[in-house]
């Protein structure tokens, strides 16, 4: 097997209190990303979330364990992974463009005015913003601003997206608009995405692979959901599909009950290889199937035990 | 409605300045009267003495008279002690400007080195905390004494009292610069020269400019009682000068330009604190 673009080798995290007592918020934890893929993160608040996030973005270090990028270790931040924050983080002093080309100018120091430019209003194109290049960010929307940071972010090309619940601070229209941008824009350009969200739904639309984390402090990968529905998925037909409810019920599941009581000291639980787990094509919630004669019209005689 | 609301606060303040100014005309008034003393020594004194008298305080009339003479005539020189209000007002802009500038020359930089290192903060808060209650005046003798030079000193004295607003709200503009700016500066591999002039400079600058705003108040108050001290020129030695000349409209005048100047001074910061500031 090739090597993965990100590979996640027995990370932990400790933060040491005022009181000096060391609290672990999350350990051994194991997983990768394959070129392409698009992850999300499932965790409740305090499961250390974000950290790993900074981890991977090279702005936190871990306690023990590392992070490799196409089979080189993390030592800091990097142009090969962009962030976009929570907050969106623009700078209130610098237009659309401006936000968009100090990244670009980073990226590519040696590139002239024109050429920035150009490539600036590409990724301002990308994410529907054309006509409002001078704008300063405050007088835009909170999704507009996401929309510039998302544009910041692809346009220095990164090999690597990480998101931190960038549609949390948004609307439900907007937050629902966004999302199918974003599902564009990555079968578009085949982005790498890693993303951490609390909505369920937005991860089923989002992601190829679920990564369920426990509750904190200890937390640990409990398993990691693969999204059996078929990539061309919209936000309108989603609930249609027959795999969509048996995800959905074993991620809310998980939230509300496991996620808390989940033993990782059962014997078959190894967090090197944590289990990979398909609950759409688990048919277990199916009890009887309709004979193949069945049709229209036909009359019926169901018998209940 | 909204019209007249918005003319509501200016009609206020314009019967406040006329019942002020008909009062100082009611108490200024001159309290002539029937002969009231004797009349051997209203022959001895005169008539104007002895019928009671203008008062000594000038009148809201003779204010003006004396303000319309500035006005005309505000850049005459006639020798040392006798130069029009212009003139004092433009010495002292000069040296409040040059003392200024000089502190912030050097309290910007400085600042943003203190901002950008806690060690450094740490290391120089208790001196900062010590300097910066000294009233500049006391600042004045070591001044004289190791410039040797009056004119200077009361640059010094300038500089001594702008510097502070302007360090302290420098550094903690540059401290408090928010964390997820710089963070965007960390992933886009930012050099540190290029996240300190492009992401904290411009995130600090509104904080920076308030100190700035603070300073030159500070700076406009202190350099009319340096300039009794040191003497010579200034619009604080005019006041001192019209004092021994007991000219109390000449020490009028001086008090309402102060204030206006005071007043354009920091209407001018305000402007530059606003083209620097951007709201989230």
């Amino acid at each position: 097997m090739s090597e993965p673009l990100i590979r996640i080798e027995g990370i932990s995290k400790k933060f040491t209190g005022r009181d000096g007592t060391a609290t672990t918020v999350f350990e051994d934890l194991y997983f990768s990303i394959e070129p392409g893929e698009f992850v999300c993160l499932i965790g409740h608040s305090g499961c250390g979330k974000t950290t790993i996030l900074n981890v991977l973005s090279g702005l936190d270090q871990t306690s023990s364990g590392y992070v490799f990028v196409a089979g080189r270790e993390v030592s800091g931040p990097s142009l090969d992974r962009a962030v976009i924050f929570q907050s969106h983080a623009l700078m209130p002093w610098l237009t659309v463009m401006g936000n968009i080309a100090f990244a670009v100018k980073s990226r590519w120091p040696e590139w002239g005015g024109e050429k920035i430019r150009a490539h600036c209003q590409q990724y301002i194109d990308l994410v529907s913003l054309t006509g409002s290049e001078k704008k300063r960010p405050a007088e835009l929307s909170g999704g507009m601003k996401q929309r510039v940071g998302i544009a910041r972010a692809l346009s220095i090309q990164p090999k690597m997206l990480l998101m931190d619940e960038p549609f949390s601070a948004l609307d439900a229209l907007t937050r629902g608009v966004l999302q199918e941008e974003v599902l564009r824009i990555c079968a578009e350009t085949r982005q790498t995405v890693f993303m951490i969200t609390h909505d369920v739904d937005e991860a089923i639309l989002l992601a190829d692979k679920i990564v369920l984390m426990t509750n904190g402090p200890h937390a640990k990968i409990a398993e990691i959901v693969v999204n059996s529905m078929p990539r061309s998925r919209t936000r309108h037909d989603l609930h249609k599909h027959p795999h969509y409810y048996r995800i959905r019920n074993h991620l809310i599941d998980f939230l509300v009950d496991r996620s808390k009581a989940f033993a990782s000291d059962s014997p078959d639980y190894d967090p090197r290889h944590p289990p990979l787990v398909t609950p759409g094509l688990d048919r277990a919630d199916v009890i009887a199937e309709a004979p193949k004669s069945l049709s229209a019209g036909k009359p019926l005689v169901a018998v209940v035990k | 409605m909204n019209r007249l609301m918005t003319w509501r606060a200016p009609l206020l303040s314009l019967i406040i300045l006329l019942t002020v100014v008909g009062v100082w005309h009611a108490l200024t008034l001159p309290k002539t009267a029937a002969q009231t003393v004797d009349s051997e020594y209203a022959a001895l004194v005169g008539a104007a003495a002895a019928t009671g008298q203008k008062s000594t305080f000038p009148t809201p009339a003779d204010f003006g008279k004396k303000i319309w003479q500035h006005l005309n005539e505000p850049f005459y020189d006639r020798g040392p002690n006798d130069k029009g209000i212009g003139i004092q007002l433009g010495y002292s802009i000069g040296r409040v400007l040059v003392g200024y500038l000089l502190a912030a020359l050097v309290a910007v930089p400085l600042g943003f080195l203190i901002g950008m290192s806690p060690t450094v903060y740490r290391a120089l808060d208790p001196f900062i905390q010590v300097l910066k209650p000294i009233s500049p005046l006391a600042w004045m003798p070591l001044a004289l004494f190791t410039l040797k030079d009056s004119a200077v000193s009361a640059i010094f004295v300038i500089f001594i009292c702008s510097v502070w607003p302007m360090l302290i709200n420098t550094a903690f503009g540059v401290a408090s610069v928010r964390r997820e700016w710089l963070n965007v500066a960390r992933t886009l591999e930012v050099g540190s020269m290029r996240t300190a002039f492009r992401v904290i400079l411009p995130a600090a600058a509104p904080t920076i400019m308030t100190g700035m705003r603070i300073s030159i108040s500070i700076a406009w108050l202190v350099i009319v009682a340096a300039e009794m001290l040191v003497g010579g020129t200034g619009i604080g030695y005019f006041v001192w000068n019209e004092w021994n000349n007991l000219s109390i409209t000449n020490i009028l005048t001086a008090i309402l330009a102060i204030g206006l100047v005071g007043m354009l001074l920091d209407l001018m910061m305000a402007k530059l604190t606003k083209l620097v500031t951007f709201p989230e």
